[in-house]
C-alpha cells in the first residue's frame, strides 16, 4: 500500500471517482490545467480530459449554482472553492438552494454535489486564508459537513461524500495537506511519510459518513475534536499524562452521538476542541448534546478550547491557534472539577 | 484638506424615479414604440454584435390591425395559434379563480401573471417539452401550456393532501420534473445560473435537450444574473436566458434595477451573447424570438439573452396594493396592449376565429378551472380538510433520515 500525503489521497479519491462514474465532473478556480493551487487536482485534466476536469471563472456562487443545475440534471459534480474563507459568495446557493432542493421539491430534484474547500489556520494565512466556517454549514438543514484529519480518512470520506446523494461540504484542513501538525510550530514540520494513517489503498474504498473514530482510547476524559485539532489533542494528552479518550468526529453533521455518548458516559468528563471562534461555534452544539445525553454521568462542566472570538490574526497566529498547551490546561482543569 | 475655492459644481446623488405616481394621470407618451416588422431577422449563427439593433430595438410582429408583418413572423399554423390562445385564456381564468380562493381564505397567498401570459405560453410552445425550464414564480403559463393538470397546481396552492410538495412550499412555488418545470425557490435569481449548469450537463452528456431560464427586471440586479451570463458565455451553454421586463419589481420601477441607462437585452452584448428585445405582449414575436434562441442553442450556437418587454398588469401578489406606488388604471393604457386580445384579433383577422368562438372559449376555460377547483378542493384547502401528516415534515431533508431528525419527529409525537 503506498504512502500518500493528504493532497495525494484527495487526488486519488477524485481519480477513482472520475474513472468509475462518468457523471462525476470536477471543476473550480485553477483546478483544470494547473491542477489546483494546492495540487489536489494535479494530472486529472490530462487523464480525463477538459470536459471532465475544468477551470471556472472566479465566481464562487456561479460554481456552486452550475453544480446545483448539473445535479438536477443527474450529474455528480465535485467542485472546489479555493479557500473556505471565500465560500461566502456561494452561501445563498448552498443554504437556500442545494440544501433545500430535495425538501422543497418533494424529492423530485436533488443536489448530489460535493464542495471541497481547504480550511483552517496554522499557516500564517491571516484573516482570509485561515477560517473555519463549519458551524455555519452545520446549522443548515439539508447539508452534510465532513472534515478529515489524515490521508486515509480523507480519501475514504471524499469517496463517500461524492457517492452520497445529499450535498456535502468537504472541509480539508490545509495545515494537514503535507503532514500531521500538533500545534508545536516551533518544531520542524513532519511529512506524512511512513505515518500509518498515510497508508492509503490505490483503489476504491469508503470511510462512512456520520461515523466518528476513537483515535486514542482513554478512561479519564473525552476529547471531541476534528481536523488539525485531532493532532493537537493527541499531543496535549501525551504531554499532560492524563488518560484522555480522543474522538475524531470526521463528520460534523450528522454527528455520531452514539460514539460520543458511549465515551462520555465512560469517562464522565468532556473537552471540546476546535479552531473556529467560540461563540456560535460547533463546540456549543457538542456541549449541549453531551449535556443532554450524559448529564447524570458528568463529573465536571464540559470545557471548550477554541479560537478566540476575533478575526483570525496574522502576526499573532500562535496566540490565537488553540495549541497543545491550551488543550492541556483545559484537561487539567476538567480533571480538578 | 484645503479651503481653496473650486469652480466645480458640488456632487449630487441621482435617484431614479418613475414618470408617474399615484394621483398622476397614466401617460406612456414618452415610451418609444417601434413599428412592427421593422427589425431584421439574422441567421441563428449570427455573432453577438450582429444583434445590436435587436438588443436596443423591439422585435414586433403583430400590427395594430392584427396582421403579422416582417421577417420575424413565425408563420404558425392556425391550430398552434388557437392552442396558444387557449392556454393564455386558461392561465388567466386560473389566476382569477386562485385570487378569489385566496380572498376566501382557502390559501394564504397567490401571484397572478396577468398581462404576461404570452411570455410563458408562447415560449413553452416554442421549446420542446423535454427542455428544462427554470422559471420564476410568474411563469405558471409554462405548466398550463404543457397541459399540466390544473388540479395538481391547485393542490400545491392549497397545500392539501394532493400537494406533491406536501405543504412545504408557499403557494405558486410549483415543481414538476415531468413537465420540465424546475422547483421554484423564493430566493430571486438563483435558478438563472442553475439553468446554465443544467444546460452544461446536457451538453456534456451529448443530449439534445436545452435549458431555459426566467428572471424579472428587478432580479437582474442579483449577482446570479451576472454569474449566469458569464458561465453561459464562457462554456457556450445551450440555454435561453429570458428577462421578463414587466416594468415593476413590487413597488420599484425598472429604473431602479438599472433600466434607465440601457435595455436589459443589451446586457447580453457585453457578455458576447446575442440579445433580442421583444414585444412581450405579441405572441408571435415572443414565439419567434424564443424559437430563434432555442434553435441556436440546439445547434451548439450557445446562449441567447431575450428581454420580454411587457407590463405587470396586476398587483405583485395578493399581499400587494399597486395603487400605493403607481397611477391607477395604468395597465389598461399600456401601449403594447393585452397579449390575449392581440392574438385573438390576429386570429379573427386571418379568418380563423370569431367573437362568438372567443366568448365560448372563455366560458369553456372558466368551466375547466371550476372542474379542476372541485377536484382539488375535495382534497382540502389550507387548514381545512385532509392534509399531509406532520410526520412528513421530517422527510426529504436528507435522502435518509438521520438520528437527530428521527428524534425530533418523536418529540413532536407524530
Amino acid at each position: 500500500m503506498p504512502a500518500m500525503t493528504m493532497v495525494q489521497a484527495i487526488n486519488s479519491a477524485l481519480d477513482v471517482m472520475l474513472s468509475e462514474d462518468p457523471d462525476v465532473l470536477v471543476f473550480g478556480e485553477d483546478v483544470g490545467f494547473f491542477g489546483g493551487v494546492f495540487r489536489c487536482t494535479q494530472g486529472l485534466q490530462g487523464k480525463y480530459g477538459k470536459r471532465r476536469v475544468f477551470d471556472t471563472p472566479i465566481a464562487e456562487a456561479g460554481i456552486v449554482a452550475t453544480a446545483v443545475g448539473m445535479g438536477a440534471y443527474g450529474l455528480r459534480p465535485v467542485v472546489e472553492i479555493q479557500f473556505a474563507d471565500y465560500i461566502y459568495p456561494a452561501t445563498d446557493q448552498l443554504i437556500s438552494e442545494a440544501a433545500r432542493l430535495r425538501y422543497r421539491s418533494g424529492g423530485e430534484f436533488t443536489a448530489p454535489l460535493t464542495v471541497r474547500t481547504p480550511y483552517g489556520g496554522g499557516i500564517f494565512g491571516g484573516q482570509t486564508h485561515s477560517q473555519s466556517p463549519e458551524a455555519i454549514f452545520a446549522h443548515v438543514c439539508g447539508l452534510k459537513t465532513v472534515i478529515p484529519s489524515n490521508p486515509y480518512d480523507a480519501k475514504g470520506l471524499l469517496i463517500s461524500a461524492i457517492e452520497d446523494d445529499d450535498p456535502v461540504i468537504f472541509l480539508e484542513p490545509k495545515r494537514l495537506y503535507h503532514g500531521p501538525f500538533d500545534g508545536h510550530h516551533d518544531r520542524p514540520v513532519r511529512p506524512w511519510g511512513d505515518d500509518p494513517r498515510a497508508q492509503v489503498p490505490d483503489g476504491h474504498y469508503r470511510v462512512p459518513l456520520g461515523q466518528a473514530a476513537v483515535v486514542r482510547p482513554g478512561a479519564d476524559v473525552t476529547i471531541l475534536a476534528y481536523g488539525t485539532m485531532v493532532h493537537v489533542a493527541l499531543a496535549a494528552v501525551e504531554e499532560s499524562g492524563i488518560d484522555a479518550e480522543v474522538i475524531d468526529l470526521r463528520t460534523i453533521m450528522p454527528v455520531d452521538m452514539e460514539t460520543i455518548t458511549a465515551s462520555v458516559k465512560k469517562t464522565g468528563r468532556c473537552v471540546v476542541v476546535h479552531e473556529a471562534t467560540r461563540t456560535g461555534g460547533f463546540g456549543g452544539e457538542l456541549a449541549a448534546l453531551v449535556q443532554e445525553a450524559c448529564f447524570y454521568h458528568l463529573e465536571a462542566p464540559v470545557q471548550r478550547v477554541t479560537g478566540w472570538d476575533t478575526p483570525y490574526p496574522h502576526a499573532l497566529e500562535w496566540h490565537y491557534f488553540p495549541g497543545p498547551a491550551r488543550v492541556a490546561a483545559s484537561l487539567a482543569r476538567v480533571m480538578e472539577d | 484638506m484645503t479651503d481653496a475655492p473650486r469652480n466645480l459644481p458640488r456632487l449630487a446623488l441621482y435617484i431614479p424615479e418613475p414618470a408617474r405616481r399615484p394621483g398622476d394621470a397614466p401617460d406612456f407618451s414618452g415610451l418609444a414604440i417601434p413599428e412592427p416588422g421593422a427589425l431584421p431577422r439574422p441567421d441563428i449563427d449570427a455573432p453577438a454584435e450582429a444583434t445590436r439593433e435587436l438588443a436596443y430595438g423591439l422585435i414586433r410582429v403583430l400590427d395594430g390591425d392584427g396582421r403579422a408583418v416582417g421577417p420575424w413572423d413565425p408563420r404558425l399554423d392556425p391550430q398552434t395559434l388557437r392552442r396558444g390562445l387557449r392556454a393564455m385564456v386558461l392561465t388567466r381564468a386560473y389566476d382569477e379563480r386562485m385570487v378569489r380562493a385566496q380572498r376566501q381564505g382557502k390559501t394564504s397567498f397567490y401571484m397572478k401573471c396577468t398581462g404576461e401570459e404570452a411570455v410563458a405560453v408562447a415560449q413553452a410552445l416554442a421549446l420542446n417539452r423535454e427542455d428544462m425550464c427554470f422559471p420564476t414564480y410568474r411563469q405558471q403559463g409554462l405548466l398550463v401550456a404543457r397541459d399540466w393538470p390544473l388540479a395538481d397546481m391547485m393542490c400545491q396552492v392549497y397545500s392539501n393532501a394532493g400537494d406533491r410538495l406536501k405543504g412545504r412550499q408557499m403557494p405558486v412555488f410549483y415543481s414538476s420534473k415531468e413537465a420540465g418545470f424546475f422547483s421554484i425557490s423564493g430566493n430571486l435569481g438563483t435558478q438563472y445560473s442553475q439553468a446554465v449548469g443544467w444546460a452544461m450537463a446536457s451538453a456534456y452528456k451529448g443530449d439534445d435537450r436545452i435549458a431555459a431560464a426566467w428572471v424579472g427586471d428587478g432580479a437582474t440586479a442579483e449577482g446570479d444574473f451576472h454569474h449566469a451570463l458569464t458561465f453561459a458565455s464562457v462554456y457556450r451553454a445551450p440555454v435561453v436566458l429570458n428577462v421578463v421586463n414587466n416594468q415593476w419589481a413590487i413597488s420599484s420601477f425598472q429604473g431602479i434595477a438599472g433600466g434607465e441607462a440601457t435595455t436589459f437585452a443589451a446586457r447580453g452584448l457585453g457578455f458576447g451573447m446575442p440579445a433580442l428585445r421583444v414585444d412581450g405582449n405579441d405572441f408571435l414575436a415572443v414565439y419567434a424570438a424564443t424559437r430563434w434562441a432555442a434553435d441556436r442553442a440546439r445547434t451548439n450556437g450557445g446562449p441567447t439573452l431575450i428581454e420580454l418587454f411587457t407590463y405587470r398588469a396586476s398587483a405583485h401578489s395578493t399581499s400587494d396594493d399597486p395603487s400605493k406606488y403607481r397611477p391607477a388604471g395604468e395597465e389598461s393604457l399600456w401601449p403594447l396592449g393585452d397579449p390575449i386580445d392581440r392574438l385573438r384579433d390576429h386570429l379573427v383577422a386571418i379568418g380563423e376565429w370569431s367573437a362568438e368562438r372567443h366568448a365560448a372559449l372563455e366560458e369553456e376555460m372558466r368551466e375547466e378551472v371550476r372542474r379542476a377547483g372541485q377536484e382539488a378542493e375535495a382534497l382540502g384547502t389550507l387548514g381545512t380538510g385532509p392534509a399531509h401528516s406532520p410526520a412528513t415534515m421530517f422527510d426529504d431533508v436528507f435522502k435518509e433520515m438521520p438520528w437527530h431528525l428521527r428524534r425530533q419527529r418523536q418529540e413532536l409525537g407524530v
